[in-house]
């Protein structure tokens, strides 16, 4: 998981001393035998994307460090979107169209607790699924797997998602509304959230590379998802006969995770609605990576 | 362990092109040929003819059956003309593109430097570029620490090391790249033609720095079409010719079977966009000091000619002057597809005797580049009144000057 925005480079000097001969990495090189083949799939595949982790590391840190670059209030803007959209949600939902929360927690609370993945999953959906293509001239010139270049840029997302979650500490404070024991459990949450919104991104990541029509309907489904997700109300306002379906969305069961950690089990989860969710989850990404790593080798031909 | 690190086994590379040269797809058009596809597809089961194949597309091969191998060590040249497949070979081996036919076995690391300064960010300094363009190039952080000082000395950036690059001049941009480049130490490195920027100086200063990495014992492939650069820096030189190895030998066999090349124009084949060059056929006219070309090409589509340049390059690749054809033969601006012949000369030049390449710049609607070496003259020595030819031709420059003056006794008052 990313550590927030790294200052990369240390002045020369301190540089000289940390200077250790690189063994270990030299020996493996050496003998490391590649073959090229038509459609053979990389037997090492995930032994390279160990190999490239620092250049994962790298694209992350570039992506964030320019991210907030030449904007006036930078870092700000992470705070300002879901602190806003928080504020409007729960006047138009709870107190105009007068929807019931969760128990006794505070509306707020509860719109700003499926703020967050929400946010998370639109942001790593629509910053991954232009990468690739953004990054055009990487992945004409150098060899990488490709995986890093969406991953880098969910990993932008996952700052801006720890930057808000401060935000969630602050209004929990204001409202005095402290949780339980069940927030020790929202690390799992946040890992699911993560995963949730990487198999649609990977696979909506590699579609566009040719077909650059997902540019148009990535906003589509981002504001659309904001309606049929329950972030604005509790998903316990779906009559019942009617959940298990609602399920089906990947994002149903992330939202109620996270609102069973943070609310104190005011809000209660819908299990076979969440084992639901969660097979979405798990076929999402199984496809996604899939999906990905088979047309990930024609990337460079046809971006 | 054999010492062969570069086994290529009759490799080959496809590529489907579209005849109306759509730049990407657009998922509509896919639903369209697929429904028309399967519409007339039963249609043709209808009414029992056989079924046609789908002429939206045609295979070319970049590449195909090429076999070689490459020792330990060893310093390759790859030359041949635009198009021959020389730069699909290097995507092929630096693992860009996957290979449609045969097999490669790479033993060792490679780093592929097809582009100077790969991934380098304008908003970022000149420090945390060297960082992120190393790890693009496949340099581990530590490796980087170490060469840090010995790359900024040698991009000679010091003062702007922490300004975003978008702020240095093109010159500084390219020497910090090529520093960093120039500091990867894998044990193959794929090189294409990028010395190609930069100014006289530091192309020497590169040059010299690859030329140690190869006394190393590491392996390099090295494109280009710099003849000078690649008689000077390889031992052993590969030949492509239209997607084919044509030779395999020691580097001034094979520069002398290249330049051989250039006698039979007739299968001169470049494809720049919707335009396609079928032969390049230059002249000289001594007597006038000028270069003639004939140039056939042929369009398959209608196409907008921003620039039509031919450009006279020495062969250690500085640019000695440019013939714009566009303005001054009043080339119509917009070509409808077809056929076409353009029957040309420039001069007056008066050249020092020796080969020179001709290139062109071409900026169309669907292509934007210079291409190098499209082309050769060799100028023979003519005597010109004025000029002194007492010293050998290598020492004469490029040009030939004529000389006008008096000496005369001066009274110093």
């Amino acid at each position: 998981m990313s550590s927030g925005p790294r200052q990369f480079p240390e002045s020369p000097s301190s540089l000289s001393t940390a200077a250790q001969p690189d063994n270990a990495e030299a020996g493996d090189g050496a003998l490391r035998l590649t073959i090229l083949e038509a459609g053979r799939a990389e037997r090492n595949y995930y032994r390279d994307l160990y190999h490239y982790r620092e250049l994962f590391a790298i694209l992350a840190w570039r992506d964030v460090a320019v991210r907030y670059k030449q904007t006036v209030i930078g870092f700000l803007w992470a705070i300002l979107r879901p602190f806003i959209t928080m504020v409007v949600f729960t006047v138009i939902f709870s107190k105009v169209a007068k929807l019931p929360g969760e128990g006794s927690a505070p509306y707020a609370i509860m719109v700003y607790a499926g703020m967050l993945p929400w946010f998370l999953f639109s942001s790593v959906l629509s910053e991954a699924s232009s990468s690739l293509v953004s990054n055009a001239n990487l992945i004409s010139k150098v060899y990488f797997p490709r995986l890093l270049v969406p991953a880098a840029s969910a990993a932008v997302a996952m700052v801006d998602f720890f930057v808000s979650l401060v935000i969630l500490v602050i209004v929990m404070l204001w409202y005095g509304f402290m949780p339980d024991w069940r927030i020790l459990v929202l690390p799992a949450f946040i890992a699911l959230a993560v995963l949730a919104s990487l198999g649609p991104a990977l696979w909506i990541t590699a579609l566009n590379v040719k077909y650059r029509d997902f540019r148009f309907i990535i906003p589509f489904i981002v504001q659309f998802g904001l309606y049929v997700s329950p972030v604005g109300f509790s998903s316990s306002v779906v009559p019942s006969q009617w959940r298990l379906l609602y399920s089906l969305n990947p994002v149903v069961g992330v939202i109620d995770g996270f609102r069973w950690c943070l609310l104190r089990g005011e809000s209660q989860l819908y299990l076979p609605g969440f084992l639901l969710s969660l097979g979405v989850v798990v076929f999402f990404l199984w496809f996604g990576i899939r999906y990905f790593r088979r047309t990930e080798k024609t990337f460079a031909d046809i971006v | 362990m054999s010492d062969v690190v570069i086994r290529a086994e009759g490799l080959g590379k496809k590529y489907l092109i579209g005849r109306r040269q759509a730049h990407r797809t657009v998922l509509r058009d896919v639903v369209t040929r697929a429904f028309k596809g399967v519409a007339s597809s039963a249609f043709d089961i209808l009414r029992g003819r056989q079924r046609m194949v789908d002429d939206a597309t045609e295979e070319f091969w970049a590449l195909k059956d090429v076999d070689f191998e490459i020792k330990r060590g060893d310093v390759v040249g790859i030359i041949g003309r635009n198009g021959a497949g020389k730069s699909t070979l290097l995507k092929v081996l630096s693992r860009i593109t996957e290979p449609s036919q045969g097999r490669v076995e790479i033993r060792g690391r490679v780093a592929s430097l097809l582009e100077v300064g790969t991934g380098f960010h304008p908003e970022l300094t000149g420090r945390e570029n060297i960082f992120l363009n190393g790890a693009i190039l496949g340099m581990s952080r530590l490796e980087i620490r170490q060469k840090f000082d010995e790359i900024v000395a040698f991009a000679e950036v010091e003062q702007f090391l922490d300004t975003p690059v978008k702020r240095y001049s093109s010159g500084m941009y390219v020497r910090l790249a090529f520093a960093v480049a120039a500091h990867l130490e894998p044990e193959i490195l794929v090189v294409d033609e990028v010395l190609a920027v930069g100014d006289m100086e530091f192309q020497k200063k590169c040059l010299g720095k690859m030329h140690d990495v190869a006394g190393k014992g590491r392996t390099v492939l090295f494109v280009s079409h710099n003849m000078g650069a690649v008689r000077q820096l390889c031992e052993r030189g590969i030949l492509m010719s239209r997607g084919n190895l044509t030779a395999d030998a020691d580097i001034s066999t094979v520069i002398d079977a290249y330049q051989q090349q250039y006698v039979k124009a007739s299968d001169f084949s470049l494809r720049c966009g919707s335009m396609r060059f079928e032969s390049f056929t230059t002249g000289v006219d001594q007597d006038n000091g000028r270069i003639k070309m004939s140039i056939a090409f042929s369009l398959s589509q209608s196409e907008i000619v921003e620039d039509f340049c031919l450009l006279l390059y020495s062969t250690n690749g500085v640019r000695l002057a440019i013939a714009d054809l566009s303005r001054t033969l009043a080339l119509p601006t917009q070509l409808g597809p077809g056929d076409y012949e353009i029957e040309c000369s420039f001069g007056p030049l008066m050249l020092v005797d020796g080969v020179y390449d001709i290139g062109l710049y071409l900026k169309t609607g669907s292509f934007t580049d210079s291409i190098l070496g499209c082309a050769q003259v060799s100028w023979k020595p003519v005597l010109h009144e004025g000029v002194s030819y007492r010293y050998p031709s290598q020492h004469r420059g490029y040009f030939e000057t004529e000389v006008k003056g008096t000496i005369t006794p001066r009274n110093r008052d």
